[in-house]
């Protein structure tokens, strides 16, 4: 159920005029619906650490953002290894069978040419296109899929309206909680967030 | 440089920092050595990376500050004069698509010559970009992020400078489009089986696939410059568009947008909205090495493929086996030479820089060039003795009469300038001294990219120029605008290569973090 909840409130940022978002459980006092608690953290160990505390209590809709990428957050955050690869994989197998359509269905069906009085179905000259297409296909796929699943582009987020969170960019982590965890409380994510070493809490409003 | 320039302090001011001055050098060079403190031989010891007692804001402050500062004098001198060059070389080649590929030295025994020189040249030379970023990578080679960004867009504007050649070589240039998969009016499409249209597939997959790593990796460091440039802008310390005057002060124009607000807006639209989220990064690191993984096999096979351009003909001096690993190899060789050959310059223009870029990373690729230029000279070496040992007297006398031998081969000095440059001056190396000495090492950088240009010289022309039968053989004679042609090809490289010290991050800031010592999770080291 709360999948298709996501989903349909993903799908309403891009199609708001045809889906509505669900009426938010908290709001700002100025009626604004809260997106997300956002505490500053400013040396690595501190913030891995704080990763690991947030993860144990549970929360699964937060997020760790941080100047660079830091080494083994994944199991810090609990976070499930990508299914990237297999998509890259998908990528690859259809640049080789794309190549190999190209070469052998111009040059054998569509206008049968005998160059150097080779044989049609000789394969060996064909294998660096077929090489090459299936490179350049994986390539697309690692960047364009990355980007996809990552949600980009998105050139505006509730997160860029914090000023001091521009400074992630340089040397600061902040962790960041959203309010659609089924576990946010507001009271309850400031203090976990202030056991556990952050500085400047800050409540962060949707845009309406 | 012991005082800072207004505008980093108003950069450091802005982004809330209190500390002073990021650019005064914490780590001198230990007194009475040359070392820099990197130069350490003792393995259980790592060398630092980043030198100076650097903190994160000091290294983003490094290399975002000569990108954030207004244009220095040095700098539109180089570009004046570089963009003059490359608009020569545009010229060149429009007069040569106006008038005919008879503008060259080319006849009919000599068909291919400077063109494909310089085709080979420059593709050469993106192949240390690729090897970096891909190859030590996968080797986990940490020292590779005080370079690997340079080089990529070294690689960029070198292929660049390599698509010209082929596309402007076909004589009447309105036919190049017969180079893609596309059927003629006939009805016949291309001929897949010739190594010409695999060079095409190779490089353009290359092209492609080189851009789209640079700009992957660009991502998070074009978001830092878009993060600074607003914060600028929101603590209202952003400096109004001056138009840079070559004498005293820019010319204040008030009417102008302030650059600030073309930053966020071009580095924002740029960097897609990253907001630096761990679970972004998590798949950006996958897909990062999977990149890394497919370009390994990419970079080795397109210098192949070049090569078999030529060893798939039966023309004595180019049918050999040997192409493609030697070719790979001296790709490799050529490319490294080129990066020191603009990295060292920097370090003294840009003297932050020799704290991120260290005299270890000089050796290390110092290194490189030594392997490579070793292997480049085996190579060499083994093409003379197969030739010999093949005993096939057309190869042998292409060697013996057309390369090496003074009083017969017109072309002797061509073949003599490549070893001496190819596979002498690299065994400099062998000697530490030398090898920790940048200058040495950019004097050997400059001889060993005119020596690999000479390679590519001595493989196309020396073969071509005399055939099986002696009636057919003539010398080879450039035009002016066969040279100013190549002159060009430097001109459009190293325009391109300004505008990116200048607008783009010149360190993988990202990847420079991670390998500090405070990047690490425990608090022991």
């Amino acid at each position: 159920m709360s999948m298709i909840h996501n989903i349909t409130n993903a799908a309403a940022d891009y199609f708001p005029m045809l889906l509505r978002k669900a009426p938010p459980r908290f709001v700002t006092e100025s009626g604004k619906p809260v997106h997300s608690i956002v505490a500053e953290f400013d040396e690595t160990p501190k913030v891995y650490k704080a990763a690991q505390k947030v993860r144990d209590a549970g929360f699964t809709k937060w997020d760790l953002h941080t100047p660079f990428p830091i080494h083994d957050i994944e199991s810090a955050m609990g976070m499930k290894t990508t299914k990237l690869p297999l998509l890259a994989a998908a990528a690859a197998v259809s640049g080789v069978a794309f190549a190999a359509l190209l070469q052998w269905g111009t040059s054998w069906v569509l206008y049968p040419t005998v160059v150097q009085g080779k044989p049609f179905e000789a394969w060996q000259p064909f294998v660096p296109i077929m090489f090459e297409l299936g490179v350049l296909f994986t390539a697309f796929m690692c960047i364009f899929g990355m980007l996809a699943l990552n949600g980009l582009p998105r050139w505006h987020h509730p997160l860029f309206t914090h000023d001091r969170f521009m400074r992630v960019s340089n040397d600061r982590f902040f962790i960041v909680i959203e309010a659609t965890d089924p576990s946010f409380e507001p009271a309850k994510v400031k203090k976990l967030l202030e056991d556990a070493g952050g500085s400047h809490i800050t409540l962060i409003e949707d845009a309406d | 440089m012991t005082d800072m320039h207004p505008d980093q302090a108003i950069a450091y001011q802005a982004s809330g920092a209190i500390s002073a001055q990021p650019v005064s050098r914490h780590n001198p060079v230990i007194p009475g050595t040359r070392d820099d403190g990197t130069l350490t031989e003792d393995p259980s010891k790592r060398a630092p990376l980043v030198l100076g007692n650097r903190s994160f804001n000091d290294v983003t402050n490094i290399v975002c500050g000569y990108a954030e500062a207004p244009m220095p004098k040095p700098w539109l001198a180089f570009f004046t004069i570089t963009s003059t060059i490359a608009a020569l070389g545009t010229g060149m080649i429009l007069y040569l698509i106006i008038t005919g590929v008879g503008v060259w030295g080319l006849n009919n025994q000599v068909d291919w010559a400077w063109d494909i020189t310089n085709f080979v040249f420059w593709i050469g030379i993106g192949h240390a970009g690729t090897l970096i970023s891909a190859i030590l990578c996968l080797l986990k080679q940490n020292w590779r992020t005080a370079v690997n960004r340079s080089a990529e867009a070294m690689t960029i504007f070198a292929v660049v400078c390599a698509g010209i050649f082929p596309g402007i070589h076909v004589g009447r240039v309105w036919f190049a489009w017969f180079l893609f998969p596309i059927p003629n009016s006939n009805g016949i499409w291309p001929n897949f089986r010739s190594p010409l249209l695999w060079d095409v597939f190779a490089v353009s997959t290359y092209a492609t696939v080189s851009l789209l790593f640079w700009y992957m990796g660009m991502i998070p460091d074009v978001a830092t410059l878009r993060d600074r440039a607003a914060l600028r802008l929101h603590k209202g310390v952003s400096r109004p568009f001056a138009m840079p005057m070559p004498i005293g002060k820019g010319l204040i124009l008030p009417f102008m947008p302030r650059p600030d607000t073309i930053r966020v807006f071009i580095y924002g639209v740029a960097s897609l909205g990253w907001r630096f989220s761990s679970r972004h990064w998590h798949r950006y690191e996958k897909a990062y090495l999977m990149l890394a993984g497919i370009s390994t096999p990419l970079v080795l096979s397109v210098h192949s493929i070049v090569s078999f351009d030529f060893a798939t003909s039966i023309l004595p001096g180019w049918h050999t086996t040997i192409f493609p690993p030697y070719f790979v190899a001296g790709a490799v060789f050529g490319g490294f030479a080129m990066v020191l050959f603009l990295l060292i310059p920097l370090r003294v223009i840009l003297p932050n820089f020799s704290d991120l870029l260290t005299l270890r990373h000089l050796e290390n690729m110092a290194k490189i060039l030594l392997l490579t230029g070793t292997m480049v000279g085996f190579a060499y070496s083994m093409e003379f003795f197969i030739a010999w040992y093949g005993a096939n007297e057309y190869e042998f006398a292409v060697f013996a009469n057309n390369r090496v031998n003074p009083a017969q081969a017109p072309y002797w000095w061509a073949y003599w300038t490549m070893i001496t440059c190819n596979v002498l001056f690299p065994q400099l190396f062998w000697i530490r001294k030398m090898r920790q000495n940048p200058l040495v090492i950019w004097i050997v950088a400059l001889a060993v990219t005119i020596g690999m240009w000479f390679e590519r010289f001595v493989i196309i022309v020396t073969s071509l120029h005399r055939a099986f039968l002696p009636g057919e053989w003539h010398m080879f004679f450039p035009t002016w605008v066969d040279i100013l042609t190549f002159v060009g090809s430097c001109g459009i490289f190293m325009t391109l290569f300004l505008l990116f010290l200048k607008f783009l991050p010149v360190f993988a800031l990202a990847e420079l973090k991670v390998v500090m010592p405070q990047s690490h999770t425990d608090d022991h080291h």
